[in-house]
């Protein structure tokens, strides 16, 4: 069995993932959040009253047509952006009270995001960019490096540390940045269409690792896609349209990544040690 | 969040961006290396012309005929009545309170050796001329008390003569020369005093002023009353203190013996040292201001060209603030890894600049009569500017881009 991160608030799931909801504080709690553009005199709704609740340890895959919100969503749950209006929780903690220097501690210990474009470091190693969350997190060089590397074999890239982000492929540069969101062993993972650019063999991949982050390290997932058999990954799909949720359903035939979830598998163990 | 840390971050963005970083050093390099050359030799050319005047002799204070326009571009202006013998000789009888008088007259004439010829000026002056100009000869000697006294036909040749009189080795000591056709014989060679904006101050001969007016020029030298004239009454004042009292004496003496009327200006001039300083000072001032201000324009150039790879990378860099927002980067330490990244570069840029400015200033000054002097205060003028330039424009995107959020600078175009 893998060394299993218990977080404070993290009980670990079950297998089947049936949670007792009510025992437990919410770890993300958004109420009536509306995003609203203003360009000139158009008003963009980009959201438009959106309430979610998700508790520690779900998989939850969000999906929609473009233009929905999906991004706009991830990025204030994120805490990247803020809402225009309503009210977003983080642990109990409301979000819109909070100044500069504790965001930033959130983004970086909480948080693993990914981004739909990468936003890796141009000109700089992969192994280097998944080093930066390490270096505002005050991790000494060393362990740094330790535990980038084990980031990138987690993801399949421990072959290609030395890359810079334009020698590597769209797929392989959005494992970089996943790499980099789970470095920190966070206990959100945000993930923007983290399979979009990848194909089905690298998405299973990217699944069988959502899968065994949330399970055995307690982490609490969420993810764009588009794709429903990748939605079909998680326990829980919300649909959204037009920056308002549509549709909210349990995942009743979970597809299980993972070929073999017993073998012993030093990478995640590593990261589950390296809590800072 | 360790300061180390930061500062090596700003390290590896500056080698990871080796052109950015290569441009923003080279505009402030530019810009104080300009500076820095440009102030040293205004200042180089304003100390050397001190020099030169301050080398014609100490508490020096000369009279000439004519009224001197005082200033920059001035000249000598109205009816030239010629000083006289018996001015000087009342000068010298009735000035209090100076160390020495003398006088001389020069008139420009026709030198001959052999086939070689040269056109200078001859001077006669008097025996006290090497103490009074502080300039001796340096080989042979001077005109002496005798020379004087015996109207002697010798003569001490300025270097610029000798070189074109006498073949390269040839030693003029005792060799006769023809002077207006008339033959001296050589006793000295002057030291020489170099060619300046004053002109070649070693295109000089010496003779005796009684030679000079009496057997070499005779009928020339007489004004119209039948006096012997004069060109220059040269006297030494004991102090710089001293100096402005004794010129009031002269003033007033010449004017009662020319009988001016108290309405009239002089028609003679007389010239301090300092004087003749502050002419030329004010004209190396206009040309020091002239250089600083070319020295203000490629600051600023410099500057512009800080600021334009520092712009042009601002889109590039707010993205990259943002994303390090986005993994967890405290605005403060954005602040210190981007300060560190202009402070090191603005030093670094600063102290080339610094390197060749100086070097500069030093190789222009090779090919020239001057040492460059290089000012503390141009230093720190050049280094101020071009790192509060570079800092400005190294952190103020940086301190705009910290205070938006994550996704906005992620965005920002
Ligand atoms: N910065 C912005 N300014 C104006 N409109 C925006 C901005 N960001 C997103 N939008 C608009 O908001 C809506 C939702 O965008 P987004 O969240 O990116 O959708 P999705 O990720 O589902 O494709 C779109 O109509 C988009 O045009
Ligand atoms: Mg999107």
């Amino acid at each position: 069995m893998l060394n299993v991160q218990v977080k404070e608030q993290v009980i670990p799931v079950g297998l089947n993932g049936h949670v007792n909801e009510h025992s437990r504080q919410p770890v993300i709690e958004a109420r009536d959040i509306a995003k609203i553009y203003r360009m000139g005199d158009i008003e963009v709704r980009a959201l438009d009253g959106v309430s979610l609740t998700i508790y520690p340890g779900e998989l939850t895959a969000i999906m929609g047509p473009s233009g929905s919100g999906k991004t706009t969503l991830m990025n204030i749950l994120g805490c990247l952006d803020q809402p225009t209006r309503g009210t977003y929780r983080l642990d109990g903690v409301d979000v819109e009270k909070l100044n500069d220097n504790q965001l930033a501690v959130i983004r970086n210990k909480k948080i693993g995001f990914v981004f739909q474009s990468f936003n890796l470091l141009r000109r700089t190693s992969a192994i280097d960019n998944v080093e930066q969350p390490l270096i505002y997190a005050g991790v000494p060089p060393r362990e740094r490096r330790e535990r980038a590397k084990a980031a990138l074999e987690a993801v399949g890239l421990g072959h290609r540390l030395k890359h810079h982000a334009n020698e590597l492929s769209g797929g392989q540069q959005q494992r970089v940045a996943i790499a980099r969101a789970l470095v920190n062993n966070p206990a959100i993972i945000l993930a923007d269409e983290p399979t979009g650019n990848l194909d089905s063999k690298s998405g299973a991949e990217i699944m069988c690792l959502f899968q065994r982050l949330n399970e055995e390290n307690g982490i609490t997932v969420i993810f764009v896609t588009h794709d429903p058999r990748i939605a079909q990954h998680t326990r829980r799909v919300i649909r959204i349209a037009d920056g308002k949720i549509v549709d909210d359903y349990p995942v009743t035939d979970q597809i299980i990544a993972c070929p073999d979830k017993a073998l012993p598998d030093p990478i995640l163990e590593k990261l589950g040690h390296g809590v800072g | 969040m360790v300061l180390g840390e930061l500062i090596k971050l700003a390290f590896n963005t500056l080698a990871a961006n080796k052109t950015r970083a290569f441009l923003t050093m080279l505009g402030i390099s530019i810009g104080v290396a300009a500076v820095i050359a440009l102030m040293s030799i205004g200042a180089g050319v304003q100390e050397y012309i001190t020099q030169q005047f301050a080398s014609a002799g100490a508490n020096l204070i000369g009279v000439v005929p004519g009224r001197i326009q005082r200033g920059p571009g001035g000249g000598a202006f109205g009816a030239q009545a010629p000083l006289t013998m018996s001015d000087y000789r009342a000068v010298a009888a009735n000035v209090a309170n100076v160390l020495d008088t003398s006088a001389d007259f020069a008139r420009p004439s026709v030198f001959a050796y052999g086939d070689n010829t040269s056109e200078v000026n001859v001077t006669g002056v008097m025996a006290n001329f090497s103490a009074i100009r502080n300039w001796n000869a340096r080989s042979g000697r001077m005109i002496d008390e005798s020379d004087v006294a015996g109207r002697s036909r010798v003569v001490a040749l300025g270097q610029t003569v000798v070189n074109d009189l006498f073949e390269p080795g040839e030693d003029p000591i005792g060799k006769v020369v023809r002077i207006n056709n008339v033959p001296f014989r050589v006793i000295g060679v002057m030291e020489s005093k170099g060619a300046s904006f004053l002109g070649d101050q070693d295109a000089v001969a010496f003779i005796p002023i009684t030679t000079a007016q009496e057997r070499l020029f005779g009928q020339q030298s007489l004004s119209v009353t039948g006096e012997r004239t004069i060109s220059t009454i040269y006297l030494q004042a004991p102090s710089k203190e001293s100096v402005p009292s004794v010129m009031a004496q002269v003033d007033e003496l010449l004017r009662e013996r020319r009988r001016i009327p108290a309405d009239e200006p002089s028609d003679f001039s007389v010239l301090s040292q300092d004087e003749l300083i502050n002419t030329f000072g004010a004209v190396t001032g206009v040309l020091t201001v002239f250089l600083g201000a070319i020295a203000a324009i490629s600051l600023l150039v410099g500057g512009i060209g800080i600021m334009n790879i520092m712009l042009v990378s601002v889109t590039e860099r707010t993205r990259e603030i943002g994303l390090r927002k986005a993994i967890g980067a405290k605005p403060s330490a954005i602040l210190t890894q981007f300060l560190t990244e202009a402070v090191f570069l603005s030093l670094i840029g600063g102290l080339v600049g610094i390197a060749v400015g100086v070097g500069g200033a030093m190789a222009i000054s090779r090919f020239a009569e001057f040492q460059p002097v290089v000012q503390v205060s141009t230093i720190v003028l050049a280094v101020g500017f071009s790192i509060a330039v570079g800092l400005f424009f190294g952190i103020y995107p940086a301190r705009r881009a910290a205070r938006l959020n994550p996704i906005e600078a992620l965005r920002f175009e």
